[in-house]
């Protein structure tokens, strides 16, 4: 296994002075779902934001430390954020439907990218709603428009979007936040599958999410890393006390 | 007794508030209808169709309503892309700093000025410095700078309304600014532009002052042939009719005042339909 993304003392703070990173260091591997996991305000949304600068859109008063994507620092003023965007995913706590149908919503980023050939297209529309666990719920309606699926067919839709630009790293914010257990439980079996082509890294909704999910979970608390491992081993054996205090449920 | 008492005092207050409501909607079906029964005899094929003659006393006023098209349009032609670009501008891309405050101020402040003084404003720049002379050029660009802040402030507002989801999603799945700006928020926003345009526009088409000295005239035997050429136009034809011309017919008066009347409130029902058509297929 391979560390596909090497984040080197990361430090962050907003120009309001909420939620900030302090000093965060690790390394993400490839194919596999890595977990950010932690009560709120503890900086995961932040850094999952940063991984693909989705930050640049928010007023940041000071950054400071690399992060390495296949060995090239994204934090670099002269990164091509645009190309960094398509290959670096996002999907967020909210399903947001682009206003237009499940087709289009599926071919914006493609069309952006340039691509205007139509097998290409509906190639790329198929593969990724059945990667999202929902080309047969929609595949005989891809020209209604998105906002009328239901919360959880929505978010589906909303992860197809990002797996047609073929990115390597998908990004997920609380994905499962609003959806009812069994479009969780969709979503969930999408991501294992997913892994095995890209690499994920998870911001859970909920710690029993984190434990289900995790091939590597990262605990944070206000805005530092403060344990980081396998899954697996964190889960039972955590090495830190605040680690364990917030696993048994005694804070947060 | 003292509930019964908080009802009756409750239901007098209700009653009250209702009739003020009620006494906005006078003036505006009471102008309609003394209008409409002043000037509905003066209309026919001829009135709208034919030139003025006999001093202005008999014939029609087709160059009056053919003026007020090329005024309409022209204003139109200078307002709309200007008013667009620069709503995008502060809705979009300015960030809050001394220049974009400025440029706020100085909106806010267009909309207050008085018309006779963009009237006179005209006069100065496009007439006389610009050597535009009296002319639908010099009163159209008169008329655009009035209706410029209508068409901005409704434009950004409308940018505005779009859900800033669609922005970050957007830029997310690797669009750039304004290509998120084109392919989504203008989309979604038009309709809440067009109405701003539309009202605009509509008040343009009504002003007298903007063009009394930049580019309506009097009478003209001759329908403007460049836009270098004055124009006769509605409401200055009307205030001709009404005050320089001595035993001027009544109803050709009122005649006039109802086709200005209908152009307008025509407008006004577009922008409505407009709006109400958007508003229940809006996607959010």
């Amino acid at each position: 296994m391979v560390d596909k993304i090497i984040i080197e003392n990361l430090s962050l703070q907003y120009s309001d002075g909420t939620e900030s990173l302090r000093d965060v260091s690790m390394g993400i591997r490839q194919n596999a779902v890595t977990v950010l996991f932690g009560p709120a305000g503890g900086g995961k949304s932040t850094l999952l934001r940063c991984l693909n600068r989705l930050n640049d859109l928010t007023e940041v008063r000071a950054s400071s430390g690399r992060i390495l994507i296949d060995g090239e620092n994204i934090l670099d003023p002269k990164t091509d954020v645009i190309a960094l965007r398509r290959k670096v995913g996002m999907v967020f706590a909210r399903p947001v439907p682009l206003p237009m149908s499940i087709r289009e919503n599926i071919i914006y980023g493609l069309e952006l990218a340039g691509e205007k050939r139509k097998s290409k297209l509906d190639e790329a529309v198929e593969r990724s709603l059945k990667l999202s666990a929902i080309w047969d719920e929609v595949k005989d309606r891809l020209d209604d428009p998105a906002i009328a699926l239901s919360g959880g067919q929505q978010q589906r839709v909303c992860l197809a979007r990002v797996i047609a630009l073929q990115p390597e790293v998908i990004l997920l914010d609380e994905p499962t936040s609003g959806l009812d257990p069994i479009s969780t439980g969709k979503v969930e079996a999408a991501l294992l599958e997913l892994k095995k082509e890209y690499t994920v890294i998870l911001v859970p909704h909920s710690i029993q999410q984190a434990a289900r999910t995790a091939d590597y979970a990262a605990f944070f608390l206000t805005g530092g890393l403060i344990e980081y491992g396998e899954g697996k081993t964190l889960f039972t054996i955590p090495k830190q006390k605040k680690t364990e205090d917030y696993i048994m449920g005694r804070f947060g | 007794m003292f509930a019964r008492n908080r009802h009756t005092v409750q239901r007098l207050g209700f009653t009250a508030i209702t009739m003020m409501a009620v006494f906005t909607v006078i003036p505006i079906v009471g102008t309609i209808i003394f209008i409409l029964f002043k000037g509905g005899s003066a209309i026919s094929w001829e009135f709208l169709s034919g030139f003025p003659h006999d001093g202005m006393r008999a014939g029609g006023i087709l160059p009056a309503i053919i003026g007020t098209l090329y005024l309409t349009v022209g204003t139109a032609v200078f307002s709309v892309p200007l008013g667009i670009a620069a709503a995008i501008y502060l809705a979009e891309y300015a960030s809050d700093n001394r220049l974009t405050r400025l440029i706020r101020l100085a909106i806010i402040n267009l909309a207050g000025i008085p018309s006779v003084v963009y009237g006179l404003f005209g006069l100065g720049l496009f007439v006389l410095f610009l050597k535009f002379g009296t002319s639908i050029l010099a009163a159209s660009l008169t008329l655009s700078i009035m209706t410029l802040p209508v068409i901005i402030s409704t434009a950004e507002e409308s940018l505005r309304s779009v859900p800033q989801a669609f922005r970050t999603v957007s830029i997310s799945l690797g669009a750039t600014r304004w290509q998120t700006i084109r392919r989504i928020i203008l989309k979604e926003a038009l309709p809440g532009i067009l109405t701003g345009v539309i009202l605009g526009l509509e008040r343009a088409a009504g002003e007298t002052a903007p063009i009394l000295f930049t580019g309506a005239a009097f009478f003209l035997p001759r329908l403007p042939g460049s836009p270098f050429d004055a124009t006769m136009a509605l409401p200055y034809h009307l205030f001709v009719i009404s005050t320089q011309v001595p035993e001027m017919p009544i109803q050709i008066q009122y005649g006039t005042a109802l086709v200005l009347l209908v152009f307008v409130l025509t407008m006004n029902i577009i922008a409505t339909v407009i709006r109400s058509r958007a508003r229940a297929r809006r996607q959010w």
